[in-house]
């Protein structure tokens, strides 16, 4: 099957950046829809119908999220598009607002219309300089169209898009590490609740949604939500961006529904496993969703399947492993990234991770001892589910992973391991 | 009190000061300010930071606590040219370690440090979200992606 393209449908269309090719292709017309035939209640339920689930990270129903925000507000409301694209493998976000800016744009527009918000960040990563760029490039000239700016589509309803760069810090793509960033403090997760559709941005209820999310909102209202619902399997709609790299033989972002199992993403989208090896395991969702092995190719790639086998779809990005990779010095890999991350503000993070680094260091060393298995596993317990943000989850869950899937390779390099295969 | 040669440039002033009134709070202009500073400066050394706080009416305590946060703000003076060298996972499976080995070889520095010439400084750095054409580096502002030693070779004799 061809990939279904409605996300990147146009991203090879020449000028579509610009946005006089985009208003040909029929771009804003799914905003202007919204501000003339629907109210911002009928936009939500709109989207609520579509099934569209959160693409950064959690799946969380984007309508439902929506309707959380009070419609009166003592305060200003805010969205805060996240374009912080840093989980590790993930490089999707970055080509909807290189190749497409003005789509994201009209996402934001009607989702602002639909929230009562006048303010909208793009917050993105520091090093997209040249996304930021051309997002910066398209949000002027919708301001210059009249699509940004007071009165749009001749209504009483103004509104304003600041490109907003970070510097450097993962945490800061956490919903509410990126809030603390925005207002130009540390990036340190605040502990919810309250949630942000109530206290977010500058006090004021704010929607966190992410760039690809926001990308689908258009074709939602242009077509209606249960168009939209109908595609894919059940509760896991629409396509998804995945992103997949690592040892396989055509790395690349792949626009499919979520009914693809890996397999087919792998071999038939991605032209198979590279290198020598054959298929060891794969990371289904970003590097904070444990690894699945090759046994579970066949698993089907929705937020809800995913879920099933005990990992997550996250933020679509897939990496893939030949039976070359030493897991182990992956998993300190992973590790050490997620303790270089950590913010530092709560102890079973900030004390967890170094510590599960030093073992595994040792154990790479030669110098494990019998029971280091079971003490990281027993750290994992100690920090999963304890921590005031996800990214301590999100380092104990792969690397739990990784020991569970893989023990025998963590075994060996434990002297009662060795002991035993002597 | 004495007068700081710390000063931003007239148009780089007016950019600071119109950012902070397109913010709700002034403050949260800080990280697009401090990139501008880094952009006249070359690094954010005490003395900027002072005189981000003066421009922005934030604490100096804040400032330095923002600018000690994040990675992109050098805190030492580095090459004319960054080369930041991504060597998380999919870079690290495409052959990340031996571009390092490769660099470190060609500059004789280690990562952290720049050339004797000032020209090149080495950083390891985590995804930069380039994972489908690892391995990457971003250099300065710019990305370069599916490399190799011959191409990190040609790329570096090229810069000047
Ligand atoms: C440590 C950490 C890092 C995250 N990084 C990102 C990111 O870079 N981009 C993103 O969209 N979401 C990221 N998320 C998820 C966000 O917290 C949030 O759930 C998401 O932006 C909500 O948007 P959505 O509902 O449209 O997915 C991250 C979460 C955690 C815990
Ligand atoms: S879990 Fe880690 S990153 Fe999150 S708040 Fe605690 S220390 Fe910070
Ligand atoms: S792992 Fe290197 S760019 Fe993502």
């Amino acid at each position: 099957m061809p990939e279904l393209k409605l996300i990147s449908a146009n991203f090879d269309v020449p000028g579509r950046s610009g946005i006089e090719v985009y208003i040909r292709g029929g771009g804003y017309r799914a905003a202007r829809r919204a501000f003339d035939a629907l109210t911002p209640e009928q936009v939500i339920e709109e989207v609520k119908k579509s099934g569209l689930r959160g693409r950064g990270g959690a799946g969380f129903p984007a309508g439902l999220k929506w309707s959380f925000v009070p419609r009166e507000s003592a305060l200003p409301k805010y969205l805060c598009c996240n374009a912080d694209e840093g989980e590790p493998g993930t490089f999707k976000d970055r080509l909807i607002m290189l190749k497409d800016p003005h789509l994201l744009i009209e996402g934001i527009i009607i989702a602002c219309y639909a929230i009562g918000i006048h303010t909208a960040f793009v917050y993105v990563r520091g090093e997209y300089v040249a996304e930021a760029a051309a997002l910066q490039r398209a949000v002027d000239e919708a301001y210059a169209g009249g699509f940004l700016g007071a009165n749009l589509f001749n209504k009483d309803f103004a509104l304003d898009v600041l490109v907003h760069r970070g510097a450097g810090a993962y945490i800061c793509g956490e919903e509410t590490g990126l809030i603390e960033s925005l207002e130009g403090k540390r990036g340190n997760p605040r502990l919810k609740p309250p949630f942000p559709a109530l206290v977010g941005a500058f006090q004021g209820p704010t929607v966190v949604n992410n760039v690809e999310t926001l990308a689908n909102v258009p074709m939602i209202i242009e077509k209606g939500g249960e168009w939209y619902a109908a595609i894919g399997p059940e509760k896991n709609t629409g396509t998804r961006l995945f992103a997949v790299s690592g040892h396989v033989n055509k790395p690349g972002v792949y626009e499919l529904t979520m009914d693809v199992t890996a397999r087919e993403l792998i071999y038939d989208y991605c032209g198979g496993v590279s290198g020598a090896g054959k298929l060891k395991a794969f990371i289904p969702g970003g590097s904070s969703s444990p690894c699945l092995t090759a046994d579970e190719v066949d698993v089907q790639m929705s937020f809800d399947a995913l879920m099933k086998a005990g990992s997550m779809g996250g933020s679509g990005a897939v990496i893939v492993l030949n039976d070359t990779v030493d897991i182990p010095k992956l998993a300190l890999r992973t590790l050490k990234f997620y303790e270089h991350e950590s913010c530092g503000q709560c102890t079973p993070c900030r004390e967890g991770l170094p510590w599960l680094v030093k073992i595994l260091t040792r154990m790479l060393d030669g110098r494990g001892a019998p029971g280091d298995v079971d003490l990281m596993l027993e750290i994992c317990d100690s920090i999963f589910g304890k921590t005031f943000c996800p990214l301590g989850d999100a380092a104990a869950m792969p690397t739990r992973g990784f020991l569970m899937k893989f023990r025998g390779e963590f075994e060996e390099l434990t002297a009662g391991g060795k002991a035993e295969t002597a | 009190m004495e007068a700081t040669k710390t000063v931003l440039s007239p148009e780089a002033r007016r950019e600071a000061e119109s950012l902070m009134k397109k913010y709700p709070d002034p403050g949260a202009a800080l990280l697009p300010i401090l990139h501008i500073a880094q952009r006249e400066f070359g690094h954010i050394s005490t003395d900027v930071e002072e005189y981000v706080a003066a421009l922005t009416g934030l604490s100096t305590t804040r400032v330095h606590g923002v600018v000690s946060f994040y990675t992109m703000y050098r805190k030492a003076p580095g090459g004319k040219y960054l080369l930041q060298l991504c060597t998380n996972v999919s870079c690290t499976l495409a052959g990340a370690e031996d571009l390092l080995g490769h660099l470190i070889r060609r500059l004789g520095v280690s990562p952290g440090e720049t050339t004797p010439d000032g020209k090149f400084t080495l950083l390891t750095v985590e995804c930069l979200g380039a994972c489908g054409s690892a391995p990457a580096m971003q250099i300065n502002d710019d990305y370069h992606e599916e490399l190799t030693a011959e191409k990190i070779d040609r790329l570096l004799d090229s810069l000047v």
